[in-house]
């Protein structure tokens, strides 16, 4: 390329009449890194993403330790930070010790990795089950989509925590009957996303080419109409996740979700809550942890819908 | 109207039915015996062999269901064992509680919700929309429990022997009655029947017995009581609300008949609440009415975190007590209310906007 082009190319890029290509991703990138929120969002989790994977190395007790007998601390007792002024005669416990005389801090770190998996697995689930419900209903139609759809409207006509609550109720209280809990209210949400995407391309001249080549049901579906449902599925599942995982600890702190000593967030805050006014640190620090993961996920989830969808770019900017 | 109204309560029958089959199919799957499940683990053969005779328990799966909506139906959840009380009375003596409670929080949610919203959408980009949407990004993060707990700790300990103290549990302090407003008006009501439930109900509402028998100790006492749950409870939604109204307006005041309105010298104020906020309006009833499930959902924890003996408290309570025939009650009881509570949100949307009536 000679200098008078690579000129011209650059005065175009500049008055934003760029000759390159510019892939569907890139944009999409461009306009998430555009979003301070967004950026944020993604530091948070890749915060919580690396304090789920060095837990073991980061904190400084075993998590499920009982410190009697190894240590001179006493029960509930308040943070000790050396570096803030306490006694370096004292073993530093910058969390606080909780009830049972463990280390706040480092149960608070295994924490991270559970809600982390807690979110990922529960919205796994409902989106596998809630894309296939979907998309039968939406591609066949007729009575099989009446069918699935209906009994969609059921589950969304209870409030979502309290289905939860009672189908924990029958299953028995523990981690995995609160995730399947959760995993089952958010079905609908997933299958009417996925429904509405197919309908939405059903009809479309080239679902009917492929079709005419001779493209089975199954083809179809998964690689000619699923795909348009992708973006919506990124976003709904991202925000899914950050309700999954506030659900998730709010069944631990009824007592419901993940049992002691599992060092669960919501349980660890269910247990110490009579003790609010005495030991507030033991308190503070869970819900704390729970928010900032909560936070992260819906400001990503807020970031990636701008991105992706640009019809709504210009409402929320 | 009346045809989109009727056309819409038609069309919710099949979830309320829905409902009620897949309650009767949960408390079917109970792992074990039902009878036990639901009369308590330490009931005697006997007691259960009355009661699953009484229930139909013997009868075929199908007959079972029949026997069961009509309970419903009737009203009747059967009777809680550990109360010995039927469990229809237990939630109408508790429902007044959560009732107040929800309503309390969704009034803060609303009116402080909706303004900020507005100002953010007009005063776009400005630091009070930059600080409402990080606030309203935090608030719909924050877990109910924990925001309860916190507020409860600043609020009760930190700020003690201060104007701003408030309890942290409970609904009166100990020491002030509240003398039902039929007494204080002199008027006799009879010992039982529907006139005496509905006195009943309404005066287990503190705030609106105290109204209505101008009782203003009481009421301040009640408020005072309610405002730290209410504010846990109204946070959530709050938020939502927040979002939506900032969302929705920024869209509106976009439109050209905005424009014009602008153009043909109206002043700004009458733009925004006549042509922009009216139109606003649509997007958020719809979030207002989604956000009542998350209120009901959510009073199960600020009532356990307050003291506070609403259904939600009880639902806690039963579940520790492993009392599963009350949390399967409740579910039905919240989950047609939350039905009926969609109906109204539908209807006033169809009054708000034509276009959806004649679709």
């Amino acid at each position: 390329m000679d200098k008078t082009t690579s000129n011209q190319v650059a005065k175009l890029d500049a008055e934003g009449l760029s000759l390159k290509s510019v892939s569907l991703w890139q944009t999409t990138w461009r306009r998430f890194f555009r979003r301070k929120s967004a950026l944020v969002g993604l530091v948070m989790l890749g915060i919580l993403v690396f304090v789920a994977l060095t837990a073991e190395i980061i904190a400084p007790y075993d998590p499920l330790e009982v410190l009697i007998g190894k240590e001179p601390v006493k029960m509930r007792q308040a943070p000790c930070i050396h570096l803030l002024g306490c006694p370096a005669d004292q073993p530093q416990h910058i969390m606080g010790v909780d009830g049972n005389v463990r280390d706040q801090f480092s149960r608070l770190l295994y924490g991270a990795r559970l809600s982390l998996m807690i979110g990922f697995s529960t919205v796994t689930f409902a989106i596998v089950i809630g894309t296939v419900l979907g998309a039968v209903a939406g591609y066949f139609g007729g009575w099989v989509d009446n069918v699935i759809m209906r009994v969609m409207d059921v589950l969304l006509a209870f409030p979502e925590l309290l289905l939860a609550i009672a189908i924990v109720s029958v299953l028995g209280p523990g981690l995995i009957n609160a995730l399947l809990a959760i995993g089952i209210v958010s079905i609908p949400a997933y299958a009417r996303v996925v429904r509405a995407s197919v309908l939405s391309v059903r009809e479309m001249d080239y679902v009917s080419a492929t079709r005419a080549l001779g493209g089975d049901n199954f083809r179809i579906l998964f690689n000619r109409i699923l795909p348009n449902a992708l973006t919506p599925l990124i976003v709904r599942g991202t925000l899914g996740i950050a309700g999954a995982i506030i659900d998730a600890a709010a069944l631990s702190f009824l007592g419901l979700g993940a049992q002691p000593p599992t060092p669960e967030w919501g349980s660890m805050l269910g247990a110490e809550r009579n003790q609010v006014f005495t030991a507030p640190h033991l308190v503070f620090y869970p819900g704390f942890a729970i928010m900032f993961t909560v936070l992260s996920f819906n400001l990503l989830g807020d970031g990636l819908r701008d991105a992706l969808d640009p019809r709504l770019a210009h409402v929320s900017k | 109207m009346t045809t989109y109204i009727l056309r819409r309560i038609f069309s919710s029958l099949p979830v309320l039915f829905g409902i009620l089959f897949a309650t009767f199919a949960l408390a079917r799957l109970i792992p074990g015996d039902p009878c036990r499940a639901i009369l308590g683990e330490k009931a005697t053969h006997q007691a259960c062999e009355i009661f699953i005779h009484e229930h139909g328990l013997d009868k075929p799966i199908l007959h079972q269901f029949v026997i069961y909506v009509g309970e419903v139906a009737r009203g009747d959840f059967g009777v809680s064992f550990r109360f010995s009380k039927p469990v229809a009375e237990l939630i109408i003596e508790r429902l007044p509680t959560t009732i107040e409670l929800g309503l309390s929080a969704l009034f803060l949610s609303v009116i402080v919700g909706i303004p900020l919203g507005v100002i953010s959408a007009i005063r776009h980009n400005s630091w009070i929309d930059v600080l409402t949407m990080v606030w309203a990004n935090i608030g719909v993060s924050m877990p109910v429990f924990w925001l309860g707990l916190m507020l409860a700790y600043v609020f009760a300990l930190l700020l003690k022997d201060t104007p701003f103290w408030l309890p942290p549990s409970g609904r009166l302090t100990a020491g002030i009655v509240a003398v039902p407003f039929t007494t204080v008006w002199g008027v006799q009501v009879p010992e039982t029947g529907f006139g005496r439930n509905l006195v009943d109900f309404i005066t287990r509402m503190n705030v609106l017995n105290a109204i209505l028998s101008a009782n203003w100790k009481l009421l301040g006492d009640a408020i005072k009581h309610l405002i730290l749950p209410s504010l846990a409870l109204s946070t959530i939604p709050m938020a939502i609300i927040a979002r939506m109204a900032r969302s929705s307006m920024l869209e509106v005041l976009g439109q050209d008949y905005v424009r014009t309105a602008r153009a043909k010298g109206l002043p700004y104020f009458k733009v925004v609440t006549k042509h922009a906020f009216r139109n606003a309006l649509l997007p958020l009833v719809t979030v207002i009415g989604l956000s009542l499930g998350g209120l009901m959902g959510g009073a199960v924890l600020t009532e356990t975190i307050f003291g506070l003996s609403g259904i939600g408290r009880m639902m806690y309570d039963s579940i520790t007590a492993r009392d599963y025939g009350i949390v399967q009650a409740f579910t039905v009881v919240i989950a047609i209310v939350f039905v009926f509570l969609n109906l109204i949100v539908d209807i006033s949307y169809a009054y708000l906007d034509p276009r959806i009536r004649l679709e």
